[in-house]
């Protein structure tokens, strides 16, 4: 008689436990020495339960198909021209700071989950840590094959490496997961697994992708849904270690309770320039950043956390901020951009009069009483031949390092300013979130690199803006300053043109 | 409050069966098109059966497949060989 | 020690950035105009201590912030200014260091009746 065939519950458990042993020729403290400083307590790694019961061998299978279409497609844009394809060119301005920004914190997720996963002893959380980190790798390398293409038409791509680790508002994300990734392994699951992937990277990559769709991007569309159908999985690895955590052992709660609050702060944070992209730099808009924000985060946070009340553990602190900014992020961060559009390596624009209104509908307790005149003065400005730059740097947050252009919760009109003292130094902070964490750890993050603070020190290749910018390897004159004008825009010009005359 | 069950699929061919299978096997169903992608909602919770999807397809079909064309979701996952469900009760 | 890190001396290892030996002689100074928020946040320069308050004012606040079309209707000697949130009549004479300003203070200032563009405040 044939052997029965097992079920599925039978066969993960087979395939993923008891692989694991304890050491002889040493300690196991030893071996894993950094699953215990952090104050985590696990008494039974074996309660790990992972929701999606994927194993080895179907991991390969569904991900060489995923990747298998992902290259057809991504190759199938590069033959058919696909570039010339899109909504219009100022929407390649929103991929590449997609690119610049997002792309390396893939790799920076692969680093960091391989790390996870050598360093916690349980073997079920180690597999699926690992399986994370490859799907990580696979992100970076399939947005790097999407950069090549465009690189070859426009430009802003052509550094993508080298700005991440120089370039001022780059350092937004790449310090976000550089504090991760030297945090311990528990913080790290926490920060990038629960509080990034599960509770706010739809946010990320749902209504962006959408976006890409809609504004005609196949090779945005395939990379960004091949690595979003990886990210199902992401999230259940990040539920299940805040609940593997909380059961295990009560003194974990007030532990991961700082780092939820932490991270999700800080997630909120990164994601503005997300909000900035959806609200301005999208030619056709799929939804306002506020929408998105009370589906995946109002909706789907409120059930979450109501699920997790079970345990103890509370709703981020601030998130009632973070709502309340959603009137504001983006129209904020895109008046950043804006005035520093001559150190920026993408370009920008005012928004027409059409777009004005869509933000108007979107944002009808905020945008025309306290953006629209500002656009309307800047338009003016540019009328009379005085386009509006701001000449000076600007203070950065010691925390989340953008320039501190937030306003008070519930005062639009006045930036709000807190600092801390430490160690006889004053440092400055744009909210309660980000002075609460440098409050927290300020032996951490006194070692912030500012790039203002960096160039006034003399460490970013001189004095001058000038100087500067040919540190950050940027291209003058074609990298930065507005759209109009641009090479990209002259390129695209003459491809519709072209495309007219073709058409008669 | 009530919670919200959702699960967000890529809008192509391979999915379309699967979205169907949902709509009709989860009474109360709320559905989102965006551009790309389908976001589909219920309170409490979302069930797929393998059986409504092999009945649109007509192959065998394993759970698991769901990986090729998952976007997002949210809700406690339960998967076995014959469904996969989102839910945020607590049997 | 807030931070929970692998060695307890952790602290002993740490290199603060931005201490004020790093600046090469220079303090770092913030500058804020309130109301007038098309200047997205405080500027920032690195200046030298015994800086006189009214140098700074002269050469380094009203050259960064000229290009506002309200500049021109402020009214100096009306300008209400606090140092690290401490409301200041500043002397024009004596240095930086004498009127409170030490590294990486802020300053901001109210130019009274005026608000920005069509006085909204955020202009």
């Amino acid at each position: 008689m044939a052997a029965k065939k097992l079920g599925l519950k039978q066969r993960y458990a087979l395939m993923t436990r008891g692989l694991d042993w304890e050491t002889t020729y040493q300690p196991m403290d030893e071996v894993f020495p950094f699953d215990k400083f952090e104050g985590i307590k696990i008494t039974d790694w074996s309660k790990w339960e992972d929701p999606f019961r994927l194993t080895m061998d179907n991991y390969w299978k569904f991900q060489a198909e995923k990747e298998r279409k992902l290259y057809a497609v991504l190759d199938s844009f590069a033959q058919n021209n696909g570039q010339m394809g899109v909504s219009d060119a100022k929407y390649v301005n929103a991929i590449k700071l997609f690119l610049t920004g997002v792309s390396p914190l893939e790799y920076q997720a692969h680093r960091g989950f391989a790390h996870a996963g050598r360093h916690l002893r349980g073997v079920g959380p180690r597999v699926a840590a690992q399986m994370q980190s490859l799907d990580e790798l696979r992100h970076v390398q399939t947005q790097v094959h999407t950069i090549s293409q465009y690189n070859k038409y426009f430009d802003g791509f052509a550094e993508f490496r080298h700005m991440h680790d120089r370039v001022w508002y780059l350092s937004v994300p790449k310090s976000f997961f550089d504090d991760a990734r030297s945090a311990g392994p528990f913080e790290y699951m926490v920060a990038i697994g629960f509080a990034f992937e599960y509770v706010l990277t739809n946010l990320l990559f749902v209504p962006f992708m959408s976006g890409a769709a809609y504004n005609g991007d196949m090779a945005t569309v395939t990379f960004g849904f091949s690595a979003q159908s990886d990210e199902s999985r992401h999230m259940t690895l990040g539920i299940e270690v805040i609940k593997f955590l909380l059961e295990q052992h009560p003194d974990n709660l007030p532990i991961v309770q700082k780092w939820v609050d932490k991270w999700f702060w800080r997630g909120h944070r990164v994601l503005g320039l997300v909000a900035m992209m959806m609200d301005y730099m999208l030619p056709k808009k799929v939804m306002s950043w506020k929408e998105a924000w009370e589906i995946y985060f109002t909706e789907a946070g409120g059930a979450l956390f109501q699920d997790l009340e079970r345990y103890g553990l509370r709703v981020p602190k601030y998130a009632d901020v973070a709502t309340a900014e959603a009137e504001h992020m983006s129209h904020q961060n895109w008046s950043i951009f804006y005035q520093y559009t001559h150190a920026a390596g993408f370009h920008t624009w005012l928004p027409s009069d059409e777009e004005m209104d869509w933000l108007s509908e979107k944002y009808p307790n905020t945008f025309d009483k306290y953006y629209r005149p500002r656009y309307e003065m800047w338009r003016e400005m540019e009328k009379d031949g005085k386009r509006f730059y701001n000449n000076a740097l600007p203070q950065l947050c010691t925390t989340c390092q953008i320039p501190m252009g937030y306003t008070e919760p519930g005062d639009p009109t006045t930036i709000a300013f807190r600092s801390s003292e430490y160690k006889g130094d004053r440092y400055h902070f744009c909210s309660d979130g980000c002075k609460d964490i440098f409050d927290n750890e300020p032996e951490k993050f006194s070692q912030s690199w500012l790039p203002v603070h960096q160039i006034f020190q003399g460490n970013c290749g001189g004095a001058t803006v000038p100087d500067v910018l040919a540190w950050y390897n940027m291209n003058v004159g074609a990298d930065n300053m507005d759209q109009a004008g641009s090479p990209d825009q002259k390129i695209w010009d003459a491809w519709k043109t072209k495309q007219e005359k073709v058409a008669g | 409050m009530v919670q919200i069950a959702s699960i967000t699929f890529q809008n192509t061919d391979e999915a379309r069966p699967i979205i169907e299978a949902v709509k009709a096997d989860n009474p109360g169903l709320r559905v989102m098109d965006m551009p790309g992608a389908v976001k589909l909602d219920r309170d409490d919770s979302i069930v797929i059966r393998r059986e409504s999807v092999e009945e649109r397809i007509g192959r065998d079909w394993d759970p698991q497949e769901l990986h090729l064309v998952l976007v997002s979701m949210a809700g406690n996952v339960d998967e076995d060989d014959d469904t996969f469900t989102l839910s945020w009760s607590h049997a | 020690m807030g931070v929970v890190s692998l060695k307890p001396d952790y602290e002993q290892h740490i290199e603060i950035r931005d201490r004020l030996e790093n600046f090469h002689g220079n303090q770092i100074v913030y500058l804020h105009w309130e109301e007038h928020l098309s200047f997205c946040a405080a500027i920032c320069f690195p200046l030298p201590p015994d800086m006189p308050f009214g140098a700074m004012v002269e050469n380094v606040l009203k050259p960064h912030y000229a290009a506002h079309p309200d500049f021109e209707k402020v009214d100096w000697a009306a300008v209400k200014w606090t140092v690290d949130n401490t409301e200041i009549t500043p002397d024009m004479e004596t240095s930086l260091a004498d009127n409170g300003v030490g590294h990486k203070s802020l300053i901001r200032f109210w130019t009274p009746g005026l608000h920005g563009y069509k006085s909204v405040g955020t202009c």
